[in-house]
């Protein structure tokens, strides 16, 4: 495929440049101050996504079981730094995201080989894994938020449910049901309005490549149902995970108290 | 007071956090159904060391025993059930008082029968009918009773009251002292109570311990330590000039 079509969309890539060079203009002549931003960006995008395009070209050809698990490996350990860094104030953020969205996302994927609804080719995985672990990596750092707010602003109940016996677990509960919640709620609401309001990406890339909208209508059915899968397996890893980070082993919370 | 066989013991216990001290070498001892307040200004490391006794901050070991036993040995929720805590602010949880009452017992798979939730509530003051009642409808007062009524339901034998009546007006917080020294009196219960109202102390303390800069600075009963010429750190501290 690299030697045959490198970049026969060239031309049509250019003429939409067209918009950004308008955007810069606009931001100009209003003194908005963000043309700089906006050439920046488009230059990124033009490069970061070009190279990404020949590095999936070059994995495609090869696919390999190996170079695929690579990838997988790497996208992963990007969402976990990213989410980790969003989940700050949680001990260990960085080790709790990587673990929940590691989970979330192999098993989801490995749900979805299983299943025969994917095959595990490069073609087919790394572009589904692209979503699954973007999407995983959102839910993980809203929960991870989410809990580290609910234990700060429940202190009172959660040490009042310690000293009444319960174990951290208990004396969290109620609060991480609200995380859980908080985490899964975006992925939910746009599960329902799908369609509604927008078309989702993968049904207006495959319209767009020339698939029948039934065709495209039937994948995305199967990519919401998969972000929920992600989201709610990511999700309760993150509350797993997360919560014991503020407790000891006897049942303490492991917080920077006041001292009175 | 000579106490034999004192419930709780406490020895040279020392705590500190990130790298400042907040308790030094504190010794006490607590005998079974006394009631003992322990004064001390703001940061004295008061609350600190309540919380040591339930372990809800982990003491060093050997240096707290309950009934000879080093607490730091026992089973930690356990310990907890046997000592129960009432804090300044009555953090109920969401539902009604029932709900709260019931808490600790259904822990442990044990549902609390209306009745027993009833005698309950009468031993914190609160007439049965508040069982329904919603959390967020009460009183200060009222909240606090139920809390009380939440920590005996695990049938505790002491109590440790972390300003239990800081943010009460005088009325309700004259009744919770009645409250306890009928506890005390009906359940024989040991209370270990943290306070700064002086008038507290004189109410309801056999002993005092006067904790200043996370040492026991003074020691004794109140009417000794209070008495009109008096030149013990406690009464300089009751005086307001150690705050």
């Amino acid at each position: 495929m690299l030697t045959t079509l490198p970049l026969d969309s060239l031309p049509r890539v250019l003429a939409a440049l067209a918009l950004v060079a308008l955007a810069a203009i606009i931001s100009r002549w209003q003194t908005l101050d963000l043309e700089k931003h906006i050439l920046t960006a488009s230059v990124r995008a033009f490069i970061q996504l070009i190279a990404i395009g020949y590095a999936l070209d070059f994995i495609f050809d090869a696919n390999s079981p190996a170079a695929i698990l690579l990838i997988l490996a790497v996208m992963t350990g990007i969402a976990g730094y990213t989410a980790g860094k969003r989940g700050q104030g949680t001990p260990h953020a960085g080790r709790v995201a990587l673990a929940a969205i590691s989970f979330g996302a192999a098993l989801t994927l490995g749900l979805l080989v299983a299943l025969g609804i994917f095959d595990f080719t490069a073609q087919q995985i790394i572009p589904i894994a692209g979503m699954v672990i973007g999407n995983s990596m959102n839910v993980c750092s809203l929960v991870m938020g989410r809990v580290r707010d609910e234990v700060n602003g429940r202190t009172p109940q959660i040490e009042a449910a310690l000293a009444l016996g319960a174990t951290g677990r208990q004396a969290a509960n109620p609060y991480l049901r609200t995380a859980l919640h908080s985490g899964m709620t975006p992925i939910v609401d746009s599960t329902k309005t799908v369609g509604l309001i927008q078309l989702p990406g993968a049904m207006t890339g495959m319209i767009l490549a020339g698939a029948s909208p039934l065709e495209a209508v039937q994948l995305q059915i199967i990519v919401m149902y998969m972000l929920i899968g992600a989201a709610s397996f990511t999700g309760l890893a993150t509350i797993w995970l997360a919560f014991r980070q503020f407790f000891t082993a006897h049942h303490q919370l492991a917080l920077p108290l006041e001292d009175k | 007071m000579a106490t034999l066989s004192p419930q709780f013991q406490v020895k040279n216990l020392s705590l500190a956090r990130n790298g400042r001290s907040i308790l030094h070498d504190v010794s006490l001892t607590i005998a079974p159904g006394e009631i003992v307040c322990l004064l001390g200004p703001s940061g004295s490391g008061k609350s600190s060391l309540l919380r040591c006794l339930n372990r809800l901050t982990e003491p060093a070991p050997q240096t707290i025993f309950l009934d000879g036993q080093d607490i730091t040995d026992m089973d930690v929720l356990a310990l907890r059930r046997q000592v129960g805590m009432v804090f300044q602010n009555a953090a109920l949880f969401p539902g009604s008082v029932a709900d709260n009452v019931a808490y600790g017992p259904r822990l442990s798979g044990q549902p609390l029968p209306p009745a027993r939730i009833a005698d309950l509530l009468a031993l914190a003051d609160l007439p049965p009918t508040y069982a329904d009642r919603p959390t967020d409808k009460l009183s200060g007062g009222e909240a606090q009773r139920v809390s009380i009524a939440r920590a005996l339901a695990n049938g505790p034998n002491t109590l440790l009251l972390d300003e239990p009546t800081g943010a009460l007006d005088p009325a309700a917080r004259r009744h919770i002292w009645q409250t306890i020294a009928k506890l005390r009196r009906e359940l024989g219960l040991t209370v270990l109570w943290v306070t700064h109202y002086m008038e507290e102390v004189q109410e309801v303390a056999d002993r005092v311990y006067l904790l200043l800069d996370g040492r026991i600075a003074d020691e004794g009963a109140p009417d000794h330590l209070l008495r009109p010429d008096s030149e013990h750190l406690t009464a300089v501290f009751a005086a307001g000039q150690l705050n």
